[in-house]
């Protein structure tokens, strides 16, 4: 029974793929993610540009708003609950979201512990930093993992650098032979059958999508040609110059990210992208990718 | 010649890794010429907004109407409701190859997707373990459509003696029967 509720969880990931997840804070944003040819939205009260510079707690959404978008789209919508906060994510189950994110974005509710997701019906999908971390938040139940990346900078520096840090773990991990997957699993801190699993398969056990920092159709395409299966847009469409055209850019750009002269076509004539923050001048403890193991 | 995979969006890949359990060959489809060395095509599960969208952009509405005047075409949930001739919802703009009338996501949200048995009306072996993703339910069919499996007295696998199309999702199972029905119905 628990592995075929896992099977329909993984399921909705599955057919996200190939495709463009949007922050919306709105109804109104939502209809345009859904009319740019979005397969999800993530309903948040503010995106995570504007809660970076705002400061104080974020929570999850108000139930009226997550209700007046689900209302206005036909596609999965998405909500976000605090790290460790059960109780938002039981809320967010009660309104029937189609995806928890369990999220980083959010001022995380418990230092030490992730939510138990295998408690619950709704799939959920976490951040992570490598594979390590991956395979943490899918022990605990997690049906899709994305990349941390870094949220609302409109920099794709860090959501690179986690993505190739969980590809090289993986191909790590099928290289080893037999008898050093124990120690490995030690020291990724992961547990082990999932370990194992990842060695035999060469590939996570459940879907691997791109976050934070994607603000271009070229961003996109860098992504998907490193090994994400799709991508997740926050801040960089709706605090762009462009909303409309650089959603509908991003979703072309996923479907045909390995084709340059395409790539070319779709980004000629989009205004200015976000403006964009250097790592260097977000401090280290301000950095949302450090919430969460 | 190998069977075509829509590849504009959805769990395309899935289709193709059962397809080569299978023995058979498959190439994904993105650009209209794609189509000239195909001798079918699955239109994967995914979202129909997204998968009306991409058609246009990519141009291949028209190419894929007339590559289905006389080859087979298999649409597994967002692909059944792109191959049906009148949808709920005018957010999707359905191909018309199957004489059928859906209504998106009608069972309700992901809260509400599951796993049933439902037999299978060419098959005498064990129920068919049928994964439903926010599924469409069929709400009418037309004469010339069969209905070969049903859930809860509703029709969710038919055909038309020449197209295939369910309202779930047989390539994220490790069941082929289906998969092999859609291989007859294109002799290969």
């Amino acid at each position: 029974m628990k592995k075929e509720t896992f099977d329909v969880k993984i399921g909705l990931a599955e057919m996200l793929k190939g495709g463009v997840i949007m922050d919306v804070t709105n109804a109104e944003q939502a209809k345009i993610a859904e009319e740019a040819g979005a397969v999800a939205v993530m309903a948040l009260e503010r995106i995570p540009a504007q809660i970076r510079k705002d400061g104080g707690i974020a929570r999850m959404s108000n139930p009226t708003m997550i209700r007046q978008i689900q209302e206005a789209v036909s596609i999965p919508v998405m909500a976000k609950c605090r790290i460790g906060h059960f109780a938002e994510a039981q809320i967010l189950e009660a309104l029937e979201v189609d995806f928890i994110d369990e999220s980083e974005v959010l001022t995380p509710a418990d230092e030490a512990n992730h939510i138990w997701k295998h408690d619950f019906k709704v799939p959920f999908v976490c951040g992570c930093r490598d594979l390590g971390e991956a395979l943490r938040r899918i022990g605990e139940g997690a049906a899709m993992i994305r990349t941390k990346g870094e949220a609302g900078s409109g920099n794709i520096v860090e959501a690179v650098r986690h993505m190739r840090r969980v590809q090289s773990g993986i191909k790590e991990l099928t290289l080893l032979d037999r008898a050093e997957l124990m120690a490995r699993a030690k020291s990724l801190g992961a547990p082990f059958q999932l370990v194992q699993q990842v060695a035999e398969s060469g590939r996570l056990p459940v879907p691997n999508f791109a976050a934070g920092g994607i603000a271009t159709p070229a961003d996109a395409s860098l992504m998907m040609q490193l090994g994400a299966e799709t991508v997740f847009v926050g801040s960089g469409i709706f605090m762009s110059e462009d909303p409309q055209a650089r959603a509908a850019a991003i979703v072309q750009a996923v479907t045909y990210y390995d084709d340059p002269k395409k790539l070319a076509e779709i980004s000629a004539g989009l205004k200015d992208a976000m403006k964009g923050i250097d790592m260097a001048e977000i401090p280290e403890g301000q950095r949302l990718q450090e919430r969460g193991w | 010649m190998p069977v075509g995979v829509l590849a504009l969006q959805g769990d395309f890949e899935k289709h193709r890794q059962m397809l080569q359990q299978i023995e058979v060959e498959s190439v994904p489809v993105r650009y209209p010429q794609d189509l000239d060395d195909c001798s079918g095509l699955i239109i994967p599960g995914g979202e129909s907004t997204t998968l009306t969208k991409q058609m246009k952009y990519a141009g291949i509405r028209e190419p894929l109407l007339e590559f289905a005047a006389d080859k087979p075409v298999f649409g597994t949930c967002a692909g059944l409701i792109m191959m049906a001739d009148t949808v709920d919802d005018s957010r999707v703009e359905p191909l018309g190859l199957l004489a059928l009338s859906v209504l998106r996501n009608g069972w309700g949200r992901q809260v509400h997707s599951s796993t049933e048995r439902i037999p299978l009306s060419f098959s005498d072996e064990v129920p068919f373990r049928a994964i439903f993703i926010r599924a469409p339910v069929i709400t009418d069919t037309g004469t010339s459509v069969t209905v070969l499996a049903h859930y809860r007295n509703q029709p969710v696998l038919v055909t038309d003696g020449r197209h295939l199309a369910c309202t779930f999702h047989p390539e994220l199972g490790d069941d082929f029967r289906i998969h092999e029905y859609f291989k007859r119905l294109m002799n290969v």
